[in-house]
């Protein structure tokens, strides 16, 4: 197959399809973690992981072993989790609080910004040996209202310039507390046998809500819980690959729409959160917030769902046919008693493989994975809604994905290509079409 | 209630001498977990209901924080009585995909022991491995029970039980599809 043709995109024909090698080949895979991850910002963590100096957390990202810390003066601190010695692990717990990181092999120590510190019988490297010289390296990286990014390539853009469109819908979360939001302790972490390009077009896909999570519809119905508002919303893409599908919220928000199912005494506190949002951001702008559902794409290997809880969904490939994924949940620092737990409540009704409907979504993207074996089909179709204004429950931002996939993958130039002239500035207007089955999933 | 969401549980003073009635209790405590492994073994759902207490909590901990508080921190399952009934219509709808068809698993309890006799409150640890196969797969998950039990009309009957995972990740089965 030809490494350029992978994605067959023809907007005038109505037909977009990406060829199934792309999903089962070792090469592709080797190709995308020389030309995609070690090109494109990562998501490492989140800075409330680390609030406090000598904080630190660690993390593999694509492969590589990294690990954060918060040094002496409050400042980030991003290190490739290797001694500069003679390469072990330095950091070999998951989060912790340290003066100094020690590698137990020779006793080197650095300090929580990176500096060698000590080291047992340093005359034996002779009158010349520089200290300075050997701290610990680390990758580029930098963060953006707290979500940590690294990058292995010089050349790349600034984080806010490779953001793009999707720096917006960062803020839409960030902004739904003044005092931040954190990612609360605890988190999800399993593997799927499946590519990992699948749970990015899973997480954004309000195609296969219905049919899928049968079960976690019915059971909220069983609970008295009506479907909210009228399920209008879009795909957009959001530039560098990015993309969302927003909608309008079917069920209740924590932030901040109530709903039935919250009971009737949290009424009158998200009322006050949803007040809050107008006196701080205008009508328009907090009823976007409060009442809409966002499923965020950041390319290439991140989800952050702001729907019936706060999610960030982050998935590691592990060769072409498995995936290791690591999923938090967010809330506003601070957050407690009732609030918090009708917000964690929210969050495992659906989310989280003991949930009602993520099981169902690692059962979806293993049976494609298992089904790519059978052959006799070499295409895989991505052409909902191509012919008509992008609906929440259409694939315009998997195509948006799959394009500049399909871009960094062949080493092809890249040229931003919107659908029906959507730029990342403007909102789409979507007239309200009740027919439309457009429910915000996973 | 906040002490039954701490664990772990305390342990009971070592080489205390066994009296008639702690043999007794005992053996109904094993009883009522090996009874619990058999109807979810054999995906009795409905019965399964019926060991627990109406104000009964079911908790899963993340594997990474085993000892989270789930009024606080992420976990897999928090489950009240009437989220436990959810689970179970929805594990016995064909629409549950993960468990359609039914995995077929085996538990097996072992290392039990009673922690507290606290009014009419029961504590008990226990140790488990679940072996879950399906569609080639099969692992176990490894972990630890530690419940509570109350007689309701004279019988007994779970009113809290957190199963602790000893994995790392739930690298093997990608999700907590079953009842652990």
């Amino acid at each position: 197959m030809d490494i350029n043709k992978l994605v067959y995109d023809r907007p005038d024909l109505g037909k977009f399809k990406v060829h199934r090698s792309s999903l089962v080949s070792q090469d592709i895979h080797d190709l995308e973690l020389r030309r995609i991850f070690d090109r494109c910002w990562l998501y490492l963590g989140h800075e409330s992981e680390i609030p406090n100096a000598g904080d630190y957390a660690r993390r593999v990202v694509a492969e590589r072993p990294l690990f954060f810390a918060r040094d002496r003066g409050g400042e980030l601190r991003v290190f490739h989790n290797t001694c500069p010695h003679r390469g072990a692990l330095i950091c070999r717990t998951d989060r912790g609080n340290a003066r100094v990181f020690q590698c137990f092999y020779h006793a080197w120590s650095f300090n929580t910004s990176g500096e060698l510190v000590g080291m047992p019988d340093i005359d034996g490297y002779g009158p010349d040996f520089d200290r300075a010289e050997i701290a610990l390296r680390s990758p580029r990286y930098d963060s953006y209202r707290g979500f940590i990014f690294v990058c292995f390539d010089d050349e790349t853009v600034p984080l806010p310039e490779y953001l793009a469109g999707a720096a917006e819908y960062l803020d839409l979360i960030c902004d739904q507390s003044v005092d931040g939001m954190q990612v609360i302790p605890g988190s999800n972490r399993y593997s799927i046998k499946a590519n990992w390009k699948l749970l990015g077009e899973n997480s954004m896909d309000g195609y296969h809500a219905i049919p899928t999570h049968r079960t976690y519809f019915d059971y909220m119905s069983g609970q008295g819980a009506e479907m909210l508002g009228n399920r209008k919303g879009f795909g957009r893409a959001l530039g560098n690959g990015h993309g969302v599908m927003e909608n309008d919220a079917i069920y209740g928000r924590p932030i901040a729409m109530w709903h039935p199912c919250f009971g009737e005494e949290a009424r009158p506190e998200i009322q006050r959160i949803k007040d809050d949002l107008i006196d701080r951001f205008g009508r328009t702008k907090a009823l976007r917030m409060s009442e809409k559902s966002r499923n965020l794409l950041i390319f290439p290997n991140l989800i952050i769902n702001d729907v019936m809880a706060v999610t960030i969904r982050v998935y590691q490939p592990a060769g072409p046919a498995s995936m290791d994924v690591t999923a938090w949940e967010m809330a506003p620092a601070g957050e407690s008693g009732n609030l918090l737990r009708r917000r964690l409540d929210s969050f495992l009704a659906f989310l989280g493989p003991g949930g009602f409907a993520t099981p169902d979504d690692i059962e979806a993207l293993e049976s494609c994975q298992q089904g790519f074996r059978s052959g006799g089909v070499e295409w895989s179709d991505l052409s909902r809604g191509l012919t008509r204004s992008p609906r929440g429950n259409d694939e315009l931002q998997m195509r948006s994905f799959w394009r500049r996939w399909q871009s960094l993958v062949a080493d092809l130039p890249y040229v931003e290509q919107y659908e029906h002239g959507l730029t990342p500035g403007e909102i789409p207007e979507v007239a309200p079409s009740p027919e439309e089955a457009s429910y915000a999933g996973d | 209630m906040a002490s039954e969401l701490t664990p772990p549980f305390p342990l009971p003073p070592v080489g205390q001498p066994a009296t008639v009635e702690s043999m007794l209790l005992q053996h109904e405590v094993e009883q009522l977990l090996y009874q619990e492994a058999r109807i979810l073994d054999d995906w009795n759902l409905d019965a399964w209901l019926t060991l627990y207490t109406t104000d009964a909590r079911y908790v899963v901990p993340t594997t990474d924080l085993p000892d989270a508080n789930p009024d606080t921190d992420l976990v897999f399952i928090d489950d009240d009585y009437q989220r436990m009934t959810g689970r179970v219509g929805r594990l016995k709808s064909r629409h549950a995909h993960r468990e359609y068809p039914w995995s077929r698993t085996r538990r097996l309890i072992s290392n039990v022991m009673v922690t507290e006799v606290d009014g009419d409150e029961i504590g008990a640890t226990a140790s488990v491995a679940v072996w879950r196969f399906r569609a080639g797969e099969s692992a176990p998950y490894v972990g630890r029970y530690d419940v509570r039990m109350r007689r309701v009309d004279g019988q007994l009957k779970l009113c809290y039980k957190r199963a602790m995972l000893d994995q790392e990740a739930l690298s093997d089965h990608g999700a907590l599809s079953i009842i652990f």
